[in-house]
């Protein structure tokens, strides 16, 4: 059938289509931040929007985050529904008192009438040697405070629906995306993020998980690039007549505890994959989900394969030594079961 | 303000290493990058910002610094790291990622420190500023003579750290000169794009500190007017604001298409090359013979290529080592 026919496109590509389509329809919805106009994003997300909609509804800000981001907020409360961008996650600190005390915390404070319809769009991770300051992913620091929902895509199908999802929130939306998974040729492409995306408008859910692979004998639980690593490991744990079921979180915030639980309530093991740093972060917080429920389902002890809790080193041997990857993956799961 | 004749052919000479490094460093960069160009392959990954063109601000500036005044520098260091005297082995050796780096491979080429002449740099806009004003402060307090200089882009003129280090320096009249290194581009937005002034020094004002903007990207020019800034310094008269007219030759990182720059602009830049112009002056003026200036970029490219082949001989560190250095 023709209208079921292959479209694939890489994350980029399907985020700058969802922002396209919905500015088309909706003359509220504006982008700005560093290089997202003639540059069309560092990282490809917002390219061929200022083509389209010109500098008033595509702006290149100076690289004042605080103003931006704070403007954002101010816009959003006014009535308009602003697309934000800070092209690393790393380059947040300057600017985290608008986000945390203002933009996550308004509704709140006005005990909800005031909506900050906004969407906070950054790139996340590292894997090649960009150094410390250009490879966090920080999943947990934005999650952890309250009043932002969080959402990380690992293919472009879910990358189009959660951002269509986003914009059209009343509430604050951070939306990470990891350069790794972008499709970019200059970062490396994982080739699994470039999936069938519909030309059509359609969300994904924020706050739901999805069962990426179904398996008996282990949960892997993950978001973004541990996804791919999941996979490449329940692929390798196959041939040793292993069973694993891979969870892709897709959203931090609300994190879909239910998915989760379900499927440790099948399988009765548990890995969660995080490039996040180790301790008080996304890996916790999924085990003490299920742990806190019910821990009669588990026949191991839960465990995480995670970034350890160090800055990430310049050095390709010292990065590739810290970060995940599906070797680890299998490793792990081979400990649990022995 | 005038240079000595020492003083001049010392800045040709860290002129024409910084130049030559940059280039070395970009052909290494380059080893394992074709003919897909991935950013994680080859001896140098990650990105690569390079300071062609640049040199002046660098040399003009730091000839007047001791190893005790220290400098903060960007994402864009190498040529200020050289000029500050930064050990080139030891920095090429850790933008190559080995053991023996000024960080152990830890940090590449955003995070170069050298403690034996206080240089450090930052991956992110405006970051040095606070701490350049804290060593000031330091010094200060500790009555010692040192001063500090920031160097920054003039995008982060438009941070909020550069109002705040600013006023805090001149509020405490420390020992601080600004320097604004004005390439007139923060990646692919243009100064005349991003900022409300045509020139940023008219911003000292504001902090009721001199403010000076030189034009021609002349390393003579900058030597004077930063001389008499860092001499103001050491006077005890509190912070100065200087921006520098210059040229980025390279884009904002190795690969970068430069698709944002107006068509003929970087042709105009290469041929005002502020090497070439100072080489032509240094003859022209009867400072050196040909020979004298061709035998300072012999000795410049041995020394870049003494560094790159002791970098490249030298031993990756062990992958546990990511695990330490967390805490003093």
């Amino acid at each position: 059938m023709s209208d079921t026919k292959e479209r694939k496109l890489t994350i980029a590509r399907a985020m700058a289509e969802s922002v396209a389509q919905y500015m088309r329809k909706d003359e509220k919805v504006f982008v700005m931040g560093e290089d997202i106009g003639v540059l069309g994003g560092v990282y490809g997300n917002t390219r061929g929007l200022i083509e389209e909609f010109g500098e008033e509804r595509i702006r290149d800000t100076p690289i004042s985050e605080t103003a931006f981001m704070g403007a954002a907020v101010g816009a959003a409360q006014n009535g308009m529904r602003p697309i934000v961008e800070l092209m690393f996650v790393d380059f947040f600190g300057v600017c985290f008192d608008q986000i945390y005390n203002n933009m996550a915390k308004n509704i709140y404070f006005s005990g909800g009438n005031v909506k900050v319809p906004m969407v906070l769009m950054t790139s996340t991770g590292g894997g090649y040697s960009d150094g410390g300051q250009h490879s966090q992913c920080v999943y947990g620091t934005f999650a952890h405070l309250p009043g932002m929902k969080v959402v990380a895509p690992s293919n472009a199908y879910d990358a189009k629906g959660l951002m269509n999802a986003a914009i059209r929130e009343d509430s604050p939306v951070v939306y990470m995306y990891h350069k790794g998974l972008q499709g970019m040729g200059w970062l490396g492409t994982e080739r699994g993020a470039t999936v069938n995306t519909p030309e059509e408008y359609y969300e994904v859910e924020i706050g739901k998980a999805s069962v990426v692979r179904e398996g008996t004998d282990v949960s892997i639980v993950s978001l973004g690039m541990g996804v791919h690593h999941a996979l490449k490991a329940a692929a390798e744990l196959e041939e040793s007549g292993v069973s694993a079921e891979v969870v892709d979180l897709r959203s931090l915030v609300p994190l879909d505890r239910d998915t989760i639980r379900a499927s440790v309530a099948k399988t009765g093991r548990l890995i969660v994959v995080d490039e996040d740093y180790h301790s008080f972060g996304v890996s916790g917080e999924v085990i003490a989900s299920v742990v806190e429920h019910d821990i009669s389902v588990l026949k191991a002890a839960p465990q995480r394969v995670a970034f350890p809790d160090v800055p990430i080193p310049y050095a390709k041997i010292m990065e590739q030594f810290c970060l995940p990857n599906a070797d680890k993956i299998v490793a792990t799961y081979k400990k649990m079961a022995a | 303000m005038q240079p000595t004749l020492e003083q001049k052919m010392w800045m040709y000479e860290k002129m024409v290493v910084s130049r030559r490094y940059e280039e070395a460093i970009a052909a290494a960069y380059m080893e394992g990058k074709s003919p897909v160009f991935n950013m994680a392959n080859g001896p140098v990954p990650g990105e690569m910002h390079l300071s062609n063109g640049q040199e002046p601000c660098a040399v003009g500036v730091c000839a007047h610094l001791k190893d005790e005044d220290t400098v903060t520098a960007t994402h864009r260091p190498h040529h200020q790291a050289i000029a500050k005297g930064v050990d080139l082995k030891r920095m090429t050796s850790e933008i190559f990622g080995k053991a023996n780096g000024l960080g152990g491979g830890r940090g590449g080429h955003m995070h170069l420190f050298d403690d034996d002449v206080n240089f450090a740099c930052s991956g992110i806009i405006g970051q040095g500023l606070g701490p350049a004003v804290g060593a000031a402060l330091s010094q200060t307090m500790q009555k010692k003579s040192g001063i500090a200089v920031a160097y920054i882009g003039e995008g982060a003129a438009n941070q909020g750290a550069f109002h705040e280090s600013l006023n805090l320096a001149a509020v405490w009249n420390l020992p601080v000169v600004f320097i604004i290194e004005d390439n007139s581009w923060g990646i692919s937005v243009s100064k005349q794009k991003s900022t409300a002034v045509e020139k940023n020094s008219v911003r000292a004002a504001g902090y009721g500190m001199p403010g000076e903007y030189v034009a021609g990207n002349d390393p003579l020019e900058i030597f004077k007017v930063a001389g008499e800034a860092i001499e103001r310094a050491r006077a005890g008269k509190g912070p100065t604001l200087l921006e520098l007219q210059t040229s980025r030759l390279a884009g904002h990182f190795i690969g970068d298409a430069e698709g944002y720059r107006p068509e003929g602009e970087k042709d105009a830049l290469e041929a005002d090359d502020p090497i070439t112009k100072f080489r032509s002056h240094l003859i022209e003026q009867g400072d050196a013979t040909e020979q004298e200036i061709e035998n300072i970029e012999t000795a410049a490219q041995a020394q870049v290529d003494e560094a790159i082949a002791h970098a490249r001989a030298s031993e990756d560190p062990a992958p546990e080592d990511a695990l330490t250095s967390v805490f003093a």
